[in-house]
């Protein structure tokens, strides 16, 4: 339940987003801040619909009846990209949503994480070539994923094999938040136990979900940041219509025995995730990737294709011999970093 | 005992009351098996279906319990009594089930618990001494449990349903219903069933030459239901005054029993007050006899094969060497 919501994103509100100045980063405002999130998770958990709700427009338009021909065949994972611009609080935003469709669809998903985590690595991939090149492009843009959104089903137990995988194969590579989505299934009680049990699962397990403390040396927000991670897995539930009153519109879903108000904090927790997404931390969750993430997997990648012998031999003639095509100047890249 | 007493009366008809005093003395057994994914509500729905907790959730609920790799069988039994009748109650549960990253052949436990129950009733039956009244184990009833919110059927539930439907009677559930909105339940039901039709999958209710008029509309209305979105619970809530059984959200309640609400009490009317019997007979006459079939056709060539192998001068149990019966590759034909 989120009786301190209200309070939490209150305070949030005071906290600008200042864009922390970064090697490689463009701070163009008319641009607007790049931002990339990937939306992953079962077909029927709500996907599709979160990204119209947290866009409050139709970036995704329903789909059309598939044929009945294709149920047993299970489509090949898919990256649909949806390039979106968002004003946030006078911060512009463009934001490009990724949705992997056919994530865990099939009857063997094994190889779904694989793909998962060649689609991170080649944005990483293109952000070092950029990054070596003589003459960089000044308009490039940067794809590399800022946060995944994972969707959970709402069974009321614990995670599944396939929640568990996941987070922890790409957990390294990117920032997860995981979410309940289709959370209207489970009753307040439910909710509680099921967000209790899954919390335990990701301690046992170790899985490395995004951790909102990351920065210690923020004592402000380190009070916050632990209110906010007491939600995780933060409870999903998507607008179906809008319902016109006489002084507002209300986002619903409507059911026989009640309606529920998407926007109210007290039902599900997407208002808070939205309010994180795109204002409090979407400058913590790009500097952690650029700064933590994408540095821990540039370090590992030059490592692994600079040397062939031992380290230490003199790293600067090791890259030139043995570096990739892709890299022709990496060891001038090395030194700038 | 109202039957006229006038001397033309011969009184056959009371063989209904007969019938019904031997079958309050004997009992029946009904058996149901649940498949779906865990956290579908299989347990609850069977538990609010017979108002008794007859079985427990096998969800994995703490971090310490291991995950399960396989598809386990459990059956769990139970004597009902109801105004004398009494039901030996089986629920068999199948935890594990499609829980995997590979979901591959996870069908094939619940498959052959399903043979396995024909088999061990067929071997009872040849029995030369065999039983007056063997107990029946073969599965009356499959409830199949679909993910809410999916568009449609998926591939497990194609691959999973073929297979079912050919062993025992399949009823396709949404057991938790309460996030979908009428609408995309309507949208959800047209497309499972299209895919069933498509992928040639029948569920019980099947068409019979006996039906009559007023048991093809009861089918045809059971039909269009099809698959019964339903809502479980085991509690009681106090709504203004009165007990419902139901489920409390923040922003209402739902009473199972309301029909605006779910198909809960078309599924138990169907399952149990208009369609037990047939469940039990059509197991019986169906699925069973294509199973005996079958097997005492294997039975039969088996042993032609033994008698040809000893009419020929060869040791039973020796391996009698077939000769080709197709062409190998790149070879000439055998001469045979």
């Amino acid at each position: 339940m989120a009786p301190s919501a209200p309070s939490i994103t209150s305070t949030m509100s005071t906290r600008a987003t200042t864009p922390r100045p970064s090697s490689y980063r463009y701070k163009s405002e008319k641009r607007g801040m790049t931002y990339n999130i990937m939306l992953v998770g079962q077909s029927g958990l709500g996907r599709r619909t979160f990204l119209n709700t947290l866009c409050e427009r139709e970036v995704i338009p329903a789909s059309e009846a598939p044929n009945p021909d294709t149920a047993n065949v299970a489509d090949p994972m898919r990256f649909d990209t949806y390039e979106v611009k968002l004003e946030e609080e006078g911060t512009h935003i463009s934001l490009s949503v990724i949705d992997a469709a056919g994530f865990g669809d099939g009857l063997d998903n094994t190889s779904c994480f694989k793909q998962l985590q060649d689609y991170i690595e080649a944005q990483f991939d293109e952000v070092l070539v950029e990054e070596s090149r003589i003459k960089r492009n000044r308009r490039y843009r940067d794809h590399r994923l800022h946060v995944l959104i994972y969707f959970i089903p709402p069974t009321g137990h614990s995670l599944r094999e396939l929640d568990i995988e996941l987070i922890r194969r790409l957990g390294e590579y990117v920032n997860i938040i995981p979410v309940i989505g289709r959370a209207d299934s489970l009753t307040v009680d439910e909710l509680q136990t099921f967000k209790r049990n899954v919390m335990r699962d990701i301690d046992f397990y170790k899985l490395p979900v995004y951790n909102f403390c990351w920065d210690e040396s923020d004592s402000d927000a380190l009070k916050e940041n632990r209110d906010i991670m007491d939600f995780i897995p933060f409870s999903v539930v998507t607008c179906d219509e809008v319902l016109d009153n006489d002084y507002d519109s209300v986002r619903v879903r409507r059911y026989p025995w009640g309606t529920i108000e998407i926007d109210d904090d007290s039902q599900c927790d997407f208002v808070l995730l939205r309010y994180i997404l795109l204002n409090s931390h979407i400058a913590d969750l790009i500097n952690y990737t650029e700064d933590v993430l994408y540095e821990n997997y540039r370090t590992k990648k030059l490592e692994v294709g600079g040397f062939g012998e031992g380290e230490g031999e003199g790293e600067a003639d090791e890259d030139d011999d043995e570096a990739d095509e892709d890299e022709p100047s990496s060891a001038s890249a090395k030194k700038q970093a | 005992m109202t039957a006229p007493e006038g001397q033309d009366y011969v009184g056959f008809d009371t063989i209904t009351q007969q019938m019904e005093r031997k079958f309050l003395k004997r009992g029946f057994n009904l058996n149901v098996i649940l498949v779906g994914e865990s956290g579908m509500g299989k347990s609850t729905l069977v538990n609010s279906i017979f108002t008794t907790h007859l079985v427990d959730s096998q969800g994995r609920r703490t971090a310490q319990e291991v995950i399960r790799k396989t598809t386990e069988i459990s059956p769990v039994t139970q004597t009902l009594e109801e105004n004398g009748v009494r039901v030996r109650l089986t629920i068999i549960d199948t935890p594990g089930f499609g829980d995997q990253c590979n979901n591959e052949g996870c069908w094939v436990p619940v498959i052959k618990y399903i043979k396995d129950q024909h088999a061990a009733y067929l071997a009872r039956e040849l029995k030369p001494f065999r039983d007056r009244i063997i107990n029946d184990t073969r599965v009356h009833a499959c409830l199949y449990f679909l993910n809410p919110g999916s568009r449609g059927l998926r591939p497990l539930d194609v691959e999973v349903l073929k297979r079912l439907t050919e062993v025992t009677n399949v009823i396709p559930v949404i057991a938790k219903s309460d996030s979908m909105t009428s609408d995309e339940r309507t949208l959800f039901k047209r497309r499972v069933k299209e895919e069933m039709a498509f992928h040639r999958i029948s569920t019980y209710p099947y068409t019979s030459d006996d039906d009559d008029e007023e048991d093809r509309m009861l089918n045809a209305s059971i039909r269009d239901l099809i698959p019964f979105a339903v809502v479980g619970s085991e509690e009681t809530i106090d709504v203004d005054g009165t007990s419902v059984r139901g489920r409390r959200h923040g922003w209402g309640v739902i009473n199972i029993f309301d029909e605006s609400h779910c198909d809960f009490v078309h599924l138990r009317n169907f399952m149990l007050r208009t369609h037990l019997s047939d469940l039990v007979e059509v197991t019986a006459q169906r699925h069973y006899e294509q199973f005996r079939t079958s097997q005492l056709r294997q039975i039969k060539e088996l042993r032609d094969q033994q008698s040809a192998a000893a009419a020929a001068g060869v040791l039973p149990g020796a391996v009698v060497p077939q000769p080709p019966t197709a062409p190998l590759p790149h070879q000439p034909v055998a001469q045979v």
